[in-house]
């Protein structure tokens, strides 16, 4: 009689199993919540936006505007990583330029960007390339200091022995400085990858005409919780998948260093 | 002669770092009335430091200073309240730990901003949807933090304190507190720096008053010298507010 309540007993006491229950217990809260406690024009419960999935990739230019977020997304992590190695290397290979220009770099980065979220706006329009463009302003700075921190840290033995057999400033950089700025170009690329998550998502939610930030405002205005929900979640499982997969890619490549 | 060649690098530095700023304004100044950008898109940065101080002098920052101010005080008590109690509970067991640190990381890996939206819905727009985002999006860094301060304190303290005879209260005020209160401390920090963030986004992108609202309104009025001016005024406050945060942590932790 006792033995079900046993295993789950034991089953519980490993950590992932009790971790979907907290989740699956956090479902239902929402679910019970959304049933009969809230009013419907305002919350919607798990199980209706599940089901809704299909309907809200029906609507007339949703598909189109995940695209283009995905797009927009895709565009600024690429030209953050390269604009963060263009100023990064640099910097990093030259103390005296380090010195100079980091405590700028660092003062720039603490400053809140959002301040300036209607200067990109008025600069590039209310299309993709705003947001592409602050996107790329919170994305470019981690990778700056990463990639910075990254060559400072290499042994200036290797430095000096392959300058003193002569290798020529390309070599250098080929067989030391980026092989030893590799687990720290993936921190960077990881933390870029969320500065630019928020940066593009700041910017679609402030104004936007055919991405997403155009369908939350209007499922919003036109109370319609259950499809807001449903391209809230889209998002947010888009915004897991690519973290995850910086994440991984850092994981395994500070591992590939290490032997 | 080492002292000296630092000093010079850092007088060479601080040249280098001055001389960029002066180009910068020299260049925004040349380019307002030299080459004729237009104020539409650059204004003038002699009219912005004038607009700068008339704003100042004639406080009429007060009414948005003080909406943003409430809203992050509000925001930020409630997130470390909630951050402190939820880490302390999680972080003194290793099991509580495993299943929820995961968990809290893994949602504080979504850009929460996403959820504004939602938060519009709920709490409309005025302050409370902001306290909530804000609240949300800080109580995270304070619980992760607060979970690897007391989850990680050397268990042989524990040990030693607990069979030298030391209460539940003992233990925790001269034992898992001071260990625990650094890592705590710049979880609370962190968790200072994106409340603000929070605020002012979620006020710029949907908002009734506060400083990010000030802002687009004076955006959408075309206004822009005096954007610009609130621009600087914003940057100046988040920044005092940010050193005000961290020099009351380096206290905090040397008075320990």
């Amino acid at each position: 009689m006792s033995l079900p309540a046993n295993r789950l007993r034991t089953s519980l006491r490993r950590p992932w199993v009790a971790r979907i229950g907290v989740i699956i217990a956090l479902f239902g809260v929402w679910e019970v919540a959304a049933r009969w406690w809230v009013d419907p024009m305002f919350f919607s419960p798990p199980s209706q936006v599940f089901a809704s999935l299909g309907a809200l990739f029906d609507t007339r230019g949703v598909p189109a505007a995940l695209r283009l977020t995905f797009w927009e997304l895709g565009v600024a992590f690429v030209l953050s990583v390269g604009i963060g190695l263009l100023i990064g290397l640099p910097l990093g290979l030259a103390p005296f330029a380090r010195r100079s220009f980091m405590p700028i770099v660092l003062l720039l980065y603490g400053t809140p960007q959002v301040t300036i979220l209607p200067l990109f706006v008025l600069y590039f329009g209310i299309g993709p390339a705003s947001k592409i463009a602050f996107g790329v302003s919170h994305g470019f700075f981690p990778l700056i200091i990463a990639v910075v921190a990254g060559v400072q840290n290499i042994k200036p033995i290797f430095l000096i022995s392959a300058r003193s057999m002569g290798a020529t400033r390309m070599q250098v950089l080929r067989h030391i400085v980026f092989p030893h700025m590799i687990p720290s170009f993936f921190s960077g690329m990881r933390l870029a990858m969320s500065g630019v998550l928020l940066g593009v998502l700041l910017a679609e939610l402030y104004v936007s005409t055919a991405g997403i930030g155009y369908f939350t405002t209007l499922f919003t205005q036109s109370f319609d919780p259950t499809r807001l929900f449903g391209l809230i979640a889209v998002l947010a499982a888009m915004a897991i998948v690519l973290n995850e997969v910086v994440r991984r890619a850092e994981i395994h490549f500070s591992r590939w260093h290490m032997d | 002669m080492n002292a000296a060649k630092q000093q010079r690098q850092r007088l060479g530095s601080g040249a280098v770092q001055t001389a960029f700023l002066i180009v910068l304004i020299a260049l925004w100044y040349l380019a307002t009335t030299r080459w004729r950008v237009s104020p539409l898109l650059l204004p003038n940065p002699v009219a912005v430091l004038a607009d700068f101080w008339d704003i100042l002098s004639t406080g009429e920052f007060i009414g948005d200073l003080r909406v943003t101010l409430t809203e992050l005080a509000a925001a930020f008590a409630i997130a470390a309240c909630g951050g402190l109690v939820v880490g302390y509970l999680v972080g003194r067991s290793r099991y509580r730990i495993a299943v929820f640190e995961p968990l809290f990381a893994g949602i504080y890996s979504i850009p929460i901003i996403l959820f504004l939206p939602l938060y519009v819905l709920f709490f409309g727009l005025g302050p409370a949807s902001k306290i909530a985002l804000g609240a949300s999006i800080s109580f995270f860094p304070i619980a992760l933090n607060t979970i690897a301060g007391f989850g990680y304190v050397d268990r042989l303290l524990v040990v030693a304190a607990r069979s030298m005879g030391a209460s539940e209260y003992q233990l925790f005020r001269y034992v898992l507190l001071p260990a625990a209160l650094p890592v705590i401390l710049s979880g609370m920090r962190i968790g200072f720096t994106v409340a603000l963030l929070s605020i002012i986004g979620s006020e710029t992108i949907a908002s009734l008053a506060g400083l990010g609202h000030r802002i687009v309104h004076l955006a959408e009025a075309m206004e822009m010298t005096r954007m610009f001016a609130y621009i600087v005024f914003v940057v100046a406050i988040a920044a005092t507010l940010n050193a005000l945060v961290s020099a009351l942590e380096a206290r905090v932790r040397s008075a320990r």
